[in-house]
């Protein structure tokens, strides 16, 4: 039993670490411009393919392509927030949520025609990671831990860099920063774009481990509105600490009792949440 | 009954008539189309009270269809229940769910109301998926001899498309009664500006939770109507986040807060939908049938981005006689 519960905690935590990732990627994007991307779990599933196309057809090594995926997850993620966003950043929130639906109608309707919708996965091992009595597939555990390397790389970017503080500041108060001479509207496409580039890592970086489809980015999209409001929406840190809350109950819940249940208790946790402390179990009082 | 007196309101009662009409008389592939623009109708027309009407974006409306369908199916299935009394029980049990839901997300403003709606619509599949009565993951279906008890299947299908067209042309009713009446003007300036409401004595929280109740009850009574003509039910289809989404999209594409915009919304994109199904253009070397949710995604980003008040809005800012006859 022990055994048991220690594997499904660290299989919870690695899975996790990777939700949080892709949930990174929507908070950043909710917190600078107040919009929540439903184009999220395309764009993930997008990452996906990216890894798997230049594996399977370029041959180059899946961690290689998580650097094609990031660099167009940032393309694509600009190319949306001048095309579909920026119109309706100051608009109602209907109109950020229609336009960017918009843009997964798009993603997920060329994608269905051009990938059809069977399972695809990536071939690749790494062999297995043997700590004490826990062995898990060394995919798994590099995926974890280049998740976390990209959430300091992220942390590194927003806080000692002068773009990232650009970031923060329009994030703060978009008119102020726009006065003190920065370029918002720059800003807000690049924030927009890292989101997307979050979102596209998440993607790869799952895609190594289990099989998709160019529709399995909806569920994990999903999980990703599950953990904003678990870390509090616009808390970036908070979003990786709700991927591993989210993971461990994913590893740990079917220990117990059925694994149908999980969705139920997330959700229901979801709106708890969203009910009680709508800041997130993270979040300052506000 | 002043309202009697109002073109508006015979303008928006005509078009649902002409819908009615027209799908009845031409054959049963002409009654299945129309059937589902109907059924839209009266869905969009529910969900535009509590969006368009007071400013509340709910992403997860559908879960009261596939509620009430549920509960309906459940007891035509297991109690052997009538279909009309099964119908209004799922009305009844939508209204309840909305009731108690409402007293408690209806706190919730703006972005962090729509993902609460979508957070309840997927706790509610994960949880009948995992309730035995209701069949599970598989859901039930219906024995065939229940509908011998309507005259067979032949008919019943008829049965069914006239109880949704009367349904739908109630809903409609009632979205226009309620706009002209006091509750929907107290509605509408919630949808403005929801301090100020209050303040000039609006009771926001009990108008919003009627309007959640009133846009739940109809929903649920058509979910109980489709899927007894379905003869089966099952967790995907009922709560399907598509097409809450879909919903919204005829809302808007009709005009939100109107009456006529989401019946013209769920004619035009239903129309437009079983066009791009069935055409034999190329698009940039793709079928055109192979991408039309694409093509559906691209007509909504223009409408979203440069038409954001739908095309009866956009009609009544043209002249004022269109608003007067235009509601």
């Amino acid at each position: 039993m022990i055994d048991q519960l220690l594997a499904s905690v660290t299989d919870g935590m690695l899975v996790g670490v990777v939700y949080g990732l892709a949930a990174m990627g929507l908070t950043l994007i909710f917190g600078v411009m107040n919009v929540i991307n439903l184009a999220h779990g395309p764009i993930m599933a997008l990452g996906m393919f990216t890894v798997y196309l230049a594996y399977t057809s370029l041959g180059l090594n899946p961690f290689l392509g998580l650097l094609l995926a990031a660099g167009l997850g940032l393309i694509l993620g600009v190319i949306i927030y001048w095309g579909a966003v920026h119109r309706v950043i100051d608009a109602p929130h209907l109109s950020s949520l229609l336009s960017t639906f918009s843009v997964n109608m798009i993603i997920i309707g060329i994608g269905t025609a051009i990938f059809s919708t069977s399972f695809r996965n990536v071939d690749y091992s790494l062999g297995i990671v043997t700590i004490g009595p826990i062995t898990v597939p060394g995919t798994r555990f590099t995926s974890a831990l280049l998740a976390l390397g990209i959430t300091g790389l992220l942390y590194l970017f927003l806080y000692r860099t002068r773009p990232g503080k650009y970031v923060r500041a329009v994030s703060d108060n978009r008119t102020s920063a726009g006065l003190m001479g920065i370029a918002s509207n720059r800003v807000l496409a690049l924030s927009f774009g890292l989101g997307t580039m979050l979102a596209a890592l998440a993607g790869g970086l799952i895609a190594m481990a289990l099989p998709f489809t160019i529709l399995s980015g909806g569920s994990y999209e999903l999980k990703s509105f599950v953990i904003v409001v678990l870390g509090g929406l616009g808390n970036p840190i908070g979003a990786l600490l709700g991927g591993v809350i989210l993971g461990l109950i994913e590893g740990l819940v079917p220990v117990f009792t059925k694994i149908t249940w999980v969705p139920v208790i997330e959700f229901v946790l979801f709106v708890l949440i969203l009910l009680v402390r709508p800041q997130g179990l993270f979040g300052a009082k506000q | 009954m002043r309202i009697l007196r109002n073109l508006s309101f015979w303008i928006a009662v005509g078009v649902v008539v002409l819908i009615i009409a027209y799908g009845a008389t031409g054959g049963a592939i002409r009654r299945e189309t129309w059937f589902t623009v109907l059924l839209f109708v009266g869905l969009a027309s529910s969900l535009n009270i509590l969006l368009g009407y007071t400013g509340y974006v709910s992403f997860g409306h559908i879960v009261f269809f596939g509620f009430g369908g549920y509960i309906g199916f459940w007891a035509i299935d297991t109690l052997g229940m009538n279909l009309w009394l099964a119908a209004l029980l799922g009305g009844l049990v939508s209204a309840l769910l909305a009731l108690g839901l409402g007293l408690a997300i209806l706190r919730l403003r703006g972005a962090y109301f729509a993902l609460a709606t979508i957070g309840i619509l997927e706790a509610m599949k994960a949880l009948v998926i995992n309730i035995p009565a209701l069949g599970g993951p598989n859901g039930m279906e219906l024995n065939f001899s229940v509908y011998r008890g309507y005259g067979g299947a032949a008919t019943a299908l008829w049965m069914v498309y006239w109880s949704v067209a009367a349904i739908a042309l109630i809903v409609v009713i009632t979205s226009y009664i309620v706009k002209k009446s006091k509750f929907g003007l107290g509605l509408m300036a919630i949808r403005e500006d929801e301090d100020a409401a209050e303040i000039m004595g609006v009771v926001a929280p009990r108008a919003k939770t009627w309007a959640y109740v009133i846009s739940a009850f109809f929903p649920g009574i058509l979910g109980v109507l489709f899927f007894f003509k379905q003869g089966i039910i099952e967790p995907g289809s009922a709560f399907r986040l598509q097409l809450s989404i879909e919903m919204l999209v005829m809302v808007m594409l009709g005009g939100s807060g109107t009456v006529l915009g989401p019946i013209l919304g769920a004619g035009a994109y239903q129309i437009l939908r079983g066009t791009l199904l069935t055409s034999d253009l190329e698009l940039l070397g793709m079928k055109v049938k192979d991408i039309q949710l694409a093509v559906a995604g691209v007509l909504l980003l223009i409408i979203v981005l440069f038409i954001p008040v739908g095309a009866i809005g956009w009609l009544r800012t043209r002249s004022a006689t269109l608003r007067r006859i235009l509601e």
